[in-house]
């Protein structure tokens, strides 16, 4: 009894973890179709921002939830004016530009860090379920990512922003005759994207590990999960972490990590195979 | 500025000549009052970038720590030593591009290096084609059986047996492995097993890794219902080090100890936290905080060598700077570079004092014998808990001898 709830609580913190890593995507792709290859390298910068601040004294709280989503979204404000605005609209070119700015991200960090692993310590310690032992700051992962999903909908609902950052993703020509500016609009729209890849950087830095490479091992599955959610990016991506989530977790308890891998792959597929537009594109088709 | 000042005159064109020329001749100069002999050329392929750049760069200052010492000595037979360095990126495919140009192109007289075990079965046919003599300094699974190939690095048989001792003898009987999945690990944990049941211990479980996993809490949900008495770990590299994160932030670390064959190699004990690494036993051929003089006196001079107060001084360099002194003393020993040659001089039972303590090569397996040490972190330092002599690699020896049958070329694997 005690073993299945500790595993409900590793399929929670799965689910949480694919929607922290996954959001800034949905933002970035779902939203402003830039097939973005540098996301895995934003979480990785995100991280160093987390390991940078906390070795030089900052609160852990800070140097983890508050400062990673602001330093990756001011990089991601300057990329977007630098590179990305040049290629809206041409999806594949974005592709390979934004392949460029991860290579080149990780040779930067590697020649500023040096390719050394940096470590950031855990700020909660770990607590019981019956007399398993579980990780407390799972907890602090399944918080931070209800407050990126909810804090998400809450600005695409309830601002003004959010209202005019739909109009103009839906039509920016309709948006601009009306009044907005579409440039400034995906600008921001961009920075919010990376600052979320930093937020989810920066949550993960102390259980992963900080080293140049570390965007590689999450790029991958982000894709999939945004793939699987579909059109609607708050809604999708939550179901389709839920579901991949779940997947994964258990079949990776009962068997090894490696076929968990697989069966969230397998489940994908699948997905995509019958839903070609993800879960949304079916389902709850009118939700964000 | 005209344009006439980008022309190079008669006279310019003079000038620049002559000072061509005294550059040119000057080396020449240099090596004569030295030696009218060309230098003997070494070849290094190791890791300086990538994720194996961690373990690779003091593999490398090693080599150059280790030729720059018989360098200063006069070089080797009245000649200097040149050494031909690649950075093989970790990456297998320039590992055999650049094999094949240091053994077919530049015509090394030997060559140091590879890391994973990977690399070193992708080198070793290009080497033994064209027999050119080949060492291998990591700590590794065992089981090279190679006339042209030696191996420095401590094998399961040196450390492993050790490791698997103190724990069922302090911890429990009952463990559970987790491993990384290529041939590493995989062969580890079966060395593992063996000695865990030989010591009258279970295995709850074995659980493989791929070495891009960073998620491992449905492996230590599996390992807590288990409940083992405590978890041997075989697992590699950036990503893997996440488990012992993991394992620390769940509190399990407190409860079950953990024992492992590679934590401790790169960076760990300055990288991680000390509430993570404190108390992980390992066994390897050296320590930076062996209290020997030669331990002492090499951390010293490979630090100053290096220019920083380094601290992540392991095995896998202090094996390197024994391949490089192998290799040196057999040279003068043949009184030639030519590989039959000095294979025979190393085939002779010739051993020297180095930094983790007197190492010997094996004639019949062409592996080291040398001590080994069990320690664990304290506070970002190693504290010796044993140290075991002259430790002979039993686990090759097993089925290899090299002076029975020179013409061997392979890796024996593990049967039980």
């Amino acid at each position: 009894m005690e073993i299945s709830g500790l595993i409900a609580f590793n399929i929670v913190t799965g689910i949480a973890t694919l929607v922290l890593i996954t959001i800034g995507l949905a933002v970035i792709y779902g939203m402003m179709r830039i097939i973005n290859l540098a996301h895995g390298e934003f979480m990785m910068l995100g991280a160093y921002t987390a390991a940078t601040a906390v070795e030089h004294g900052v609160n852990i709280w800070i140097a983890l939830l508050i400062l990673p989503p602001i330093v990756v979204a001011l990089i991601g404000l300057v990329l977007e004016r630098c590179v990305i605005r040049f290629l809206y609209g041409r999806m594949i070119d974005t592709m390979l530009a934004t392949w460029g700015i991860s290579l080149g991200l990780v040779g930067l960090i590697t020649s500023i860090f040096g390719n050394v692993i940096h470590s950031v310590p855990t700020p909660v310690g770990g607590f019981n379920i019956g007399g398993y032992g579980a990780s407390g700051y799972s907890l602090v992962l399944v918080a931070a990512s209800v407050i990126a999903l909810g804090g998400l909908y809450l600005l695409m609902r309830r601002t003004d922003f959010g209202l005019i950052l739909r109009a103009t993703m839906q039509n920016p020509r309709m948006a601009a005759s009306l009044g907005i500016h579409p440039p400034t609009v995906f600008m921001s729209t961009f920075a919010l994207g990376a600052g979320l890849a930093g937020f989810a950087g920066g949550l993960l830095s102390p259980i992963s590990g900080v080293s140049p490479s570390m965007g590689a091992a999450y790029v991958a599955r982000a894709f999939i999960t945004v793939l699987g959610g579909g059109p609607a990016v708050i809604m999708g991506t939550g179901l389709a972490s839920g579901l991949f989530g779940l997947i994964n977790e258990i079949v990776s308890f009962l068997s090894t990590p490696v076929l968990g891998e697989v069966a969230l792959l397998v489940a994908a597929i699948v997905l995509i195979r019958n839903l070609p537009n993800g879960i949304t594109g079916r389902f709850f088709r009118s939700s964000l | 500025m005209t344009k006439a000042d980008f022309l190079i005159t008669r006279r310019k064109a003079l000038k620049l000549g002559g000072l061509s020329v005294g550059l040119l001749a000057a080396p020449a100069f240099v090596r004569q009052g030295f030696s009218a002999e060309a230098p003997i050329k070494m070849g290094s392929l190791l890791d300086a970038t990538g994720p194996l750049g961690l373990e690779g760069r003091r593999m490398i200052k090693a080599t150059e720590y280790a030729v720059s010492q018989l360098n200063e000595k006069g070089g080797l037979l009245g000649r200097k030593i040149e050494l031909k360095a690649f950075d093989t990126q970790s990456d297998i495919k320039l590992y055999t591009q650049y094999a094949q140009q240091l053994a077919m192109r530049d015509k090394v007289d030997v060559i140091q290096g590879g890391i994973t075990s990977s690399s070193r079965e992708a080198i070793r046919p290009i080497f033994d084609r064209t027999k050119t003599l080949y060492f291998y300094n990591t700590q590794y699974e065992g089981g090279v059986c190679d006339h042209n190939v030696f191996c420095t690095g401590t094998t399961p048989a040196q450390t492993v047996n050790h490791l698997v001792d103190y724990a069922t003898k302090n911890w429990g009987k009952k463990t559970y492995i987790v491993a990384a999945d290529y041939n590493y690990g995989h062969i580890t944990a079966d060395w593992m097993k063996k000695f865990v049941t030989a010591n009258g211990g279970t295995v709850a479980g074995v659980d493989f890794l791929p070495l891009d996993v960073t998620n491992f809490s449905s492996t230590i949900s599996r390992i807590q219902q288990a409940a083992p008495e405590f978890v041997l770990s075989a697992l590699v590299g950036a990503n893997h080090l996440g488990f012992y994160r993991q394992w620390d932030a769940t509190g399990m670390k407190a409860k079950i100890p953990v024992g492992s064959t590679v934590f401790g190699l790169g960076d760990e004990l300055q990288a991680m936290d000390v509430s993570t690494t404190d108390g992980i036993v390992t066994c390897y051929g050296f320590y930076p905080d062996l209290d020997t003089p030669a331990a002492k006196g090499f951390v010293s001079g490979l630090q100053k060598f290096i220019g920083e107060d380094a601290k992540d001084i392991s095995e896998l360099a202090t094996a390197t700077y024994d391949g490089v002194m192998l290799w040196a003393k057999a040279v003068e020993k043949a009184g030639s570079v030519e590989a039959a040659k000095v294979i025979s001089a190393l085939e002779s039972g010739i051993s020297i004092d180095a930094p983790g303590g007197k190492v010997t090569m094996d004639p019949k397996t062409h592996a080291t014998i040398r001590p080994t040490y069990l320690a664990e972190p304290k506070n970002r330092k190693w504290e010796i808990l044993a140290t075991f002599a002259d430790q002979y690699p039993a686990d090759t020896g097993g089925r290899c001898d090299l002076v029975a049958n020179p013409n061997t070329k392979t890796q024996f694997t593990p049967q039980f």
